[in-house]
């Protein structure tokens, strides 16, 4: 299939990488995003209720992982709610059986989640556009069959509850939200950066170059199957972190963790920050969760009414999504900036 | 032996749900190149307006039979006119997220609107009570879904593959560029096409009504084991929508009887059987897609 999504391609040749003019402006760009996500990280539960800034923190890592495979490989998986769901009861139950401190109980969830992302993305792959979609989708909520009827385990609907914050006896972490975020964003920001590793290495490209062009990718010699498998597996761990967070920052895991509006809304937050920009993710979480908290606070029930109409005008009127226009607006400022400054010259 | 054969009408009931609606998606994928999401809330609003009808208007089963499918034709025409048509040019996946959208906003307002207990609808006069065959005791009304959904299936092939209409849209599906060069206004086909796979789901919707629980989020589930369906029968495949279909609702009576509490996972792993066996799926095209 022909994927004309309306991604901006990350540039294989920057001019920057050349031209020096270029590359410093470049770089006073990196720096100057750099320092506002400094900022952005450290000050969100100075201006948001704390909890609602750890949600906020582990749903922008979701949609980063969704943005992985949909911006970087051209697959939309529909079913990440498996893999941040599994993590979240894994990561539950070994806070609760071990009482570990609980970021180890969040990696452990996300290996979880990675252990089931093989047999799932073996068989997804097999699959690409929107058999993909529809398949991992399925896949997904077996799962959530399977969670729902493995009472023993999972609580079924009442949940998992009193899931410890167990963190070396450090009372104040592990009971005020506010300390709980500054160690729960580690996490999320190691997170974040695997993700930008990925898709900024030699591996990363070869992801570029099976989405663009998967039957010359497989004729220069690479095994695209194995690629994209790989790419799901980490999506999912990535996933899994988040997943991890979020259970351990509730204290409790219910079944709305794999239920598939859960991929569905990450997948929102996805296309509404901007698909294959990986930090656009981060914004459509931020405002898809301070809007649904405002909702859920003016007690209007309706939110799906909401989220689905943006939904559906951000597909129909605002494809590139907020990170995406900007990022337009910005380049083509630049442009006519540099452009300026030449003619002066 | 007897409690096999009530499963097997069982499944072949359900079946026929899921038959009628995964040819109104095949229907709908096959012209448009639209993977319908918002199919299983199209469903569901065939199941709650016919609930409606009856309870405002009087309105019973029999003639919600045929006045559901009209009124869910205009919706669908209305969908397409007003949202779907916009992105028909776009990668598919564009399309998959609207109706991902246009299904949440429909569940919530259901929900919004009658609340989520299950609304009230009673199996038609005439076909409740057994059918007795010997020992074995089959619901009427199940026997009735399912030869209703196979009927329909049939005259849906018949038509599609006998008369001119059917040679048209078959046309506009397979050949678009083609059957524009020889003078067919295939755009014109295209909206109707997707009004009538509306009106499929909202049939489907109807017969479900007298004996599923009536309420918004019936659809939520039915979506996806609709999509497992076409996965398992090839997306691009009519028939295999309906084989698949009916397959599916065998395995899920089946594995109700006999596999107790994990008997939803049977259908999953019947898909993963497929796509290890045959990617493309039974009744697919190998590269669809």
């Amino acid at each position: 299939m022909s994927t004309d999504l309306e991604t901006p391609l990350p540039t294989k040749f920057d001019v920057a990488d050349f031209d020096p003019k270029a590359k410093r402006s470049r770089d006073i760009r990196r720096i100057a995003l750099g320092l506002v996500a400094l900022v952005a990280v450290l000050g969100l539960p100075w201006w948001v209720y704390p909890p609602i800034a750890v949600d906020i923190a582990a749903w922008a890592l979701f949609a980063i992982s969704i943005d992985l495979l949909l911006g970087f490989v051209g697959l939309l998986s529909f079913g990440h709610a498996a893999f941040w769901g599994v993590s979240a009861y894994s990561a539950g139950l070994i806070a609760q059986s071990f009482g570990v401190p609980f970021p180890v109980a969040i990696i452990g969830g996300a290996i979880a989640a990675m252990i089931i992302a093989v047999p799932i993305g073996y068989l997804a792959v097999r699959r690409s556009g929107i058999y993909f979609a529809m398949v991992t989708l399925a896949f997904a909520q077996m799962i959530w069959f399977v969670a729902n009827q493995w009472k023993d385990v999972t609580g079924g609907e009442n949940g998992l509850q009193g899931v410890p914050k167990s963190f070396f006896g450090i009372e104040l972490i592990e009971t005020e939200a506010f300390y709980f975020y500054y160690v729960a964003v580690i996490l999320i920001v190691l997170g974040a950066w695997l993700a930008w590793r990925i898709v900024n290495s030699p591996f990363g490209r070869v992801l570029v170059a099976i989405r663009d062009n998967p039957a010359r990718t497989r004729a220069l010699g690479y095994d695209v199957e194995r690629y994209k498998l790989i790419a799901f597996v980490l999506s999912a761990g990535i996933a899994g972190i988040a997943g991890g967070v979020f259970a351990i920052s509730h204290g409790f895991v219910s079944l709305q963790e794999l239920d598939w509006t859960t991929s569905g809304k990450v997948v929102l937050m996805t296309v509404l920050g901007g698909m294959g920009t990986i930090w656009g993710g981060p914004v459509g979480a931020a405002v898809i969760v301070l809007l649904e908290d405002r909702l859920a606070t003016s007690g209007f029930d309706g939110i799906g009414i909401i989220t689905g109409s943006i939904f559906i005008l951000c597909v129909l009127l605002f494809r590139r999504g907020i990170w995406g226009t900007a990022k337009s607006l910005i380049d083509k400022g630049t442009a006519a900036y540099t452009k300026r400054r030449g003619s002066q010259d | 032996m007897d409690a096999f054969l009530q499963y097997t009408v069982q499944g072949l009931a359900a079946g026929g749900f899921y038959a009628l609606a995964a040819l109104g998606l095949a229907v709908i994928f096959g012209a448009l190149g639209v993977v319908n999401f918002a199919h299983g809330a199209f469903y569901m609003l065939g199941a709650v307006t016919a609930a409606v009808l009856l309870d405002v208007l009087g309105l019973n089963f029999w003639a919600s039979l045929v006045v559901v499918p009209i009124l869910m034709f205009v919706f669908g025409i209305i969908i397409e006119l007003l949202l779907v048509q916009w992105l028909l040019k776009l990668d598919i996946l564009y399309n998959f997220l609207l109706t991902f959208g246009l299904s949440l906003v429909l569940v919530d307002l259901v929900k919004r609107q009658y609340g989520v207990s299950s609304l009230p609808y009673q199996v038609p006069p005439g076909l409740e009570g057994l059918l007795v065959f010997g020992s074995v005791e089959i619901p009427t009304y199940q026997l009735f879904v399912f030869l209703f959904s196979l009927a329909v299936c049939l005259v849906v092939w018949f038509v599609l593959s006998r008369t001119r209409v059917g040679m048209i849209v078959r046309a506009a599906t397979e050949e678009p560029e083609r059957a524009r060069a020889l003078g067919i206004n295939v755009s014109a086909w295209v909206t109707p096409v997707f009004g009538f796979g509306v009106a499929l789901a909202g049939l489907a919707g109807v017969l479900a009504a007298p004996f599923r629980a009536i309420t918004a989020t019936m659809g939520s589930n039915f979506i996806i084991i609709l999509f497992a369906i076409v996965v398992i029968g090839g997306l691009g495949s009519v028939l295999g929508a309906v084989v698949a279909g009916f397959l599916v609702g065998l395995v899920e009576a089946y594995g109700q009887g006999y596999a107790g509490t994990f008997s939803q996972v049977l259908i999953f792993v019947l898909m993963a059987v497929v796509i290890m066996v045959r990617p493309a799926g039974l009744f697919g095209r190998k590269e669809a897609v």
